[in-house]
């Protein structure tokens, strides 16, 4: 009884999806499963760390899918926890279809204990057609292909409040020495250079990754990365010599770091009553300045690139969300399909807050003219290397509280014992890389 | 356990009184017994004995759980930093938080009977503990923010101070570097020193242009100085929207008003001041022949009393315990007000006929006679505070988060917070419930004395 009702409501709206899709002439994606309603009475589970309005935008994401498929689909965001979560799931034999990992590592982990479902031949075919080789690669394991990278972030972005700098007579820095030179001409105004919310590791260890790209090149980071090289490294002391030049001046960074969150970082750069006038993360600040709603992303939020530090060439930091699949039914693959679909993408660009790596995407969707720099700068970069410590064990990269966080704040409240950090980040590697 | 099969033996041997117990209905008896505590025991054992003995057992295997390791897990337990730290701050929490909860508690219960309303304050007392551990965490987590625009508790030591200091009107203001002035402890003075009738101009960064007296006007270099005379210009060497030479009177940058200014003689002592005017100029008269220092006083620049950094790692134990014994202070004063209640009143009387004073009533009679109801709510509330997790997990920021770790805290950060690592995670584990052991062993010795009488 039910189930024929949810037929007969469901059937008007894919017929609506349909008349949709073929006014809107989209056909490069899912052709079959395309507004045929097929999977109606099917339901799918999908996870991901999103909440607020990324779960919204999201949610809207889903609902065209739904749409087109006449598949039902429940999200569910699991925080910060996705390792604890998907295990727990996973041992108790009850996956989600469909979920959204921040991290490579997790999925290379999940890929060798066999709970991943490798992408089928369309949807394999549908990600060629739309990415870059260095996106399918990084949704390979083992030489076989389990992930769709739906989201992308930028982490090389430098933002700044332009009304700040225009009363100081500050400019867009060409370098490393001169972004110091341009942050001491905002502190003599009587605002702080930049705001660093170190109340959580994660942004520092994307400072570290920056500078460390930058100083020491792509091939110095992958071996770090994977721990071949130890952290007494003389690289790692040339990028922490570095970073200290900044960090530890403290005219120049705002006080009471270690304290601060990250999104009250924000608030003292593009907030009301500004306090500082720089700050330092990736794309996603721009959701932030939008939400507080006191400064405007394009008019006087601006962003630069991460100054070029000792006369090193542009490279870009980068992390993202890839969708993989743990269950093998034809609902799950034409989701897959659909998400590596430049049509997936497009709900939620324009919304802002996505950042697709997708080359198919219209980039004119973008909201405004920021989001869509990053997004070029992005599927254009040529060096591009995933966040490192997203790409570290866990105990390493990613426990709050310990490991590398932990020791970035550490040599944020005392930049000079640059040494003693290496030893510290050598001591927590070894511990963590064991197994 | 005897109490609860004897009702349920009694029922089959009711039939027939007259016939002694032998073998047979002893087993039936046993067998009864055994039926209706089954459920009990297969859920107990399922969901107490085996977690225990399989934690015991994990905490011999390695972080992945395919190598066993010995006491390897036991021994990182007590070498490593972290946990370390958790075991040092867990002894703190049970020598400080469970006696303060329940002094806390006597105190509250033994006064709030001798007032009216006295209902009224013990539901006041008693209401944090109808707020979960997790928002009571984040209440004081507010509450103690660093920024006194955020946290009330800073707001009201920085609102009481500056009732009693005067705000300076230049607050964080710095002197331009590599133009010869020298800044310690917010003083602002002249590098090297300057002879009487001469000039000493000071340059001055870090003011917002916004934040400068309305009386400002723009800067103006100082008239010439005569024998006896000190003079020059303080000014901000900032142009807004940029430009301008460090260190030189452009147009467009404004002298700073009220500065006080001294000239410090070569012996420390201050031999005259001056304040300057609208254009930043000051003019130090009556002068002996001589060199001085021309220093800006710190209290020009004082950024007054910022608070206390609560939540930093020196005192972040501190905070949590506090808001800990906000919680359940409430709970021991409940539980010792009902132990109170029942007393006997007529040992308090008798020892007032004979002339005890109310100290000596409380300490000599009420205490004893409360102590079987004190020892209750003590031993509670140690293995309570043993394990603490949520409040421990809400409150610190990031950078205190390594000081005020305990047990239960590690526990779930190297077993599932992350680390991964269930070996070191279960012997944490182990260690806590050995830690809990002995007061809960008090605990039951106790209830069975209590039967005995």
């Amino acid at each position: 009884m039910r189930s024929t009702m949810h037929h007969s409501l469901l059937t008007p709206l894919a017929g609506a999806g349909i008349l949709a899709l073929t006014l809107a002439g989209c056909s490069s994606a899912t052709p079959d499963a395309a507004g045929s309603g097929e999977f109606a009475g099917d339901t799918l589970d999908v996870s991901a760390a999103w909440s607020g309005a990324e779960q919204t935008n999201f949610e809207a994401v889903l609902a065209a899918f739904e749409e087109q498929s006449g598949a039902t689909v429940n999200y569910t965001s699991f925080g910060d926890n996705a390792a604890t979560t998907l295990g727990t799931q996973i041992e108790g034999g009850s996956p989600p279809n469909v979920a959204m990992l921040a991290q490579p590592a997790l999925m290379n982990q999940l890929a060798a204990d066999g709970n991943l479902q490798p992408l089928s031949d369309e949807a394999s075919a549908v990600v060629a057609e739309n990415y870059s080789q260095s996106w399918v690669d990084l949704g390979t394991s083992d030489g076989t292909q389990y992930g769709v990278w739906f989201k992308a972030s930028n982490k090389s972005t430098m933002w700044y409040n332009a009304d700040l700098y225009d009363a100081a007579g500050a400019s867009v820095p060409e370098d490393w020495d001169d972004f110091l030179v341009q942050l001491q001409l905002v502190a003599d105004s009587g605002y702080a250079g930049i705001s660093i919310g170190a109340d959580v590791g994660w942004p520092l260890t994307d400072w570290f990754e920056n500078v460390y790209l930058q100083t020491a090149g792509g091939d110095l980071y992958d071996q770090l990365t994977n721990h071949e090289i130890p952290w007494t490294d003389p690289s790692v002391t040339v990028a922490l010599d570095a970073l200290a030049t900044l960090w530890g001046n403290d005219a120049l960074v705002q006080t009471g770091a270690a304290q601060r969150t990250f999104p009250e970082s924000v608030t003292e750069v593009f907030g009301a009553d500004p306090q500082a006038a720089t700050m330092f993360e990736g794309d996603f600040v721009a959701g932030n300045i939008t939400d507080d709603g006191s400064s405007v992303v394009g008019e006087n939020a601006l962003f630069f690139d991460f100054p070029s530090v000792n006369g090193s060439a542009p490279a870009v930091v980068g992390g993202g969300d890839v969708a993989v699949s743990f269950t093998d039914d034809a609902a799950t693959d034409a989701l897959m399909q659909f998400l590596a679909s430049p049509e997936a993408a497009e709900v939620w660009v324009p919304e802002g807050g996505l950042t697709s790596p997708n080359n198919n995407v219209d980039t004119a969707l973008y909201p405004d003219e920021t989001s869509r720099q990053i997004a070029e700068a992005l599927t254009g970069a040529e060096t591009f290397r995933f966040d490192m410590s997203d790409l570290t064990p866990s105990a390493f990269g990613g426990t709050p509280g310990q490991g590398f966080w932990q020791i970035m704040i550490q040599f944020l409240q005392d930049p000079s014992d640059v040494a003693g950090t290496q030893q510290a980040l050598e001591d927590a590697a070894v511990a963590a890389y064991v197994d | 356990m005897t109490q609860l099969v004897a009702p349920v033996a009694n029922s089959p041997a009711g039939g027939d009184k007259r016939r002694p117990p032998h073998g047979s209905s002893r087993r039936r008896m046993f067998m009864i017994a055994l039926g209706f505590l089954a459920p009990a025991l297969v859920f107990l054992g399922a969901l107490v004995l085996y977690p225990i003995v399989y934690t015991v057992v994990r905490s011999f295997f390695s972080a992945g759980g395919g190598e066993f390791v010995g006491w390897d897990n036991y021994v990182t337990m007590f070498t490593n930093d972290s946990t370390f730290t958790a075991i040092r701050n867990n002894v703190l929490w049970v020598l400080v938080a469970p006696a303060a909860c329940t002094i806390l508690g006597l105190i509250f219960a033994v006064l709030l009977e001798k007032i009216k309303w006295a209902t009224a304050f013990k539901l006041i007392i008693f209401m944090p503990m109808a707020i979960s551990m997790l928002a009571a965490g984040v209440i004081f987590r507010g509450m103690f923010q660093e920024n006194p625009n955020l946290g009330v508790v800073n707001a009201a030591l920085v609102t009481v101070n500056s009732a009693f200091g005067q705000d300076a009107a230049y607050p964080g203001a710095a002197g331009r570097d590599g133009l010869g002035l020298v800044q310690d402890r917010g003083v602002i003075a002249s590098e090297s020193t300057v002879e009487s009738g001469s000039e000493q101009n000071f340059p001055l960064v870090g003011i917002r242009v916004d934040s400068v007296p309305a009386a400002a006007a723009q800067a103006e270099p100082a008239v010439n100085a005569r024998a006896g005379q000190l003079v020059g210009t303080v000014w901000l060497d900032v142009v807004r929207g940029g430009g301008g030479t460090s260190g030189q009177i452009d147009d467009g940058k404004t002298g700073l008003p009220g500065i006080l200014v001294d000239a410090v003689a070569a012996d420390g002592t201050i031999a005259a001041s001056a304040t300057t005017d609208a254009a930043g100029r000051y003019v130090i008269d009556g002068l002996a022949e001589g060199a001085y220092r021309v220093a800006l006083p710190a209290a020009n620049f004082d950024e007054g009393y910022q608070g206390v950094s609560w939540l930093s790692s020196t005192f972040i134990t501190g905070v949590i315990i506090l808001s800990y014994i906000w919680i359940w202070a409430g709970f021991s004063m409940v539980m010792i007000s009902s132990g109170l209640s029942a007393i006997d009143r007529s040992l308090q009387e008798a020892a007032r006929m004979d002339g005890a004073n109310e100290w000596n009533v409380f300490t000599r009679i009420t205490a004893p006679l409360l102590s079987p109801v004190l020892i209750v709510v003590f031993v509670t509330l140690i293995i309570n505070v043993l394990k603490i997790f949520d409040l421990v997990y809400v409150i610190p920021p990031g950078s205190a988060k390594p000081a005020a770790n305990v047990i239960a805290v590690e526990m779930w950060t190297v077993s599932f917070g992350g680390g991964n690592n269930q070996g070191l995670g279960s012997a944490l584990a182990i260690l806590l419930l050995i830690l809990v052991l002995p007061s809960m062993i008090i605990n039951i010795r106790r209830f069975r004395e209590e039967r005995q009488q």
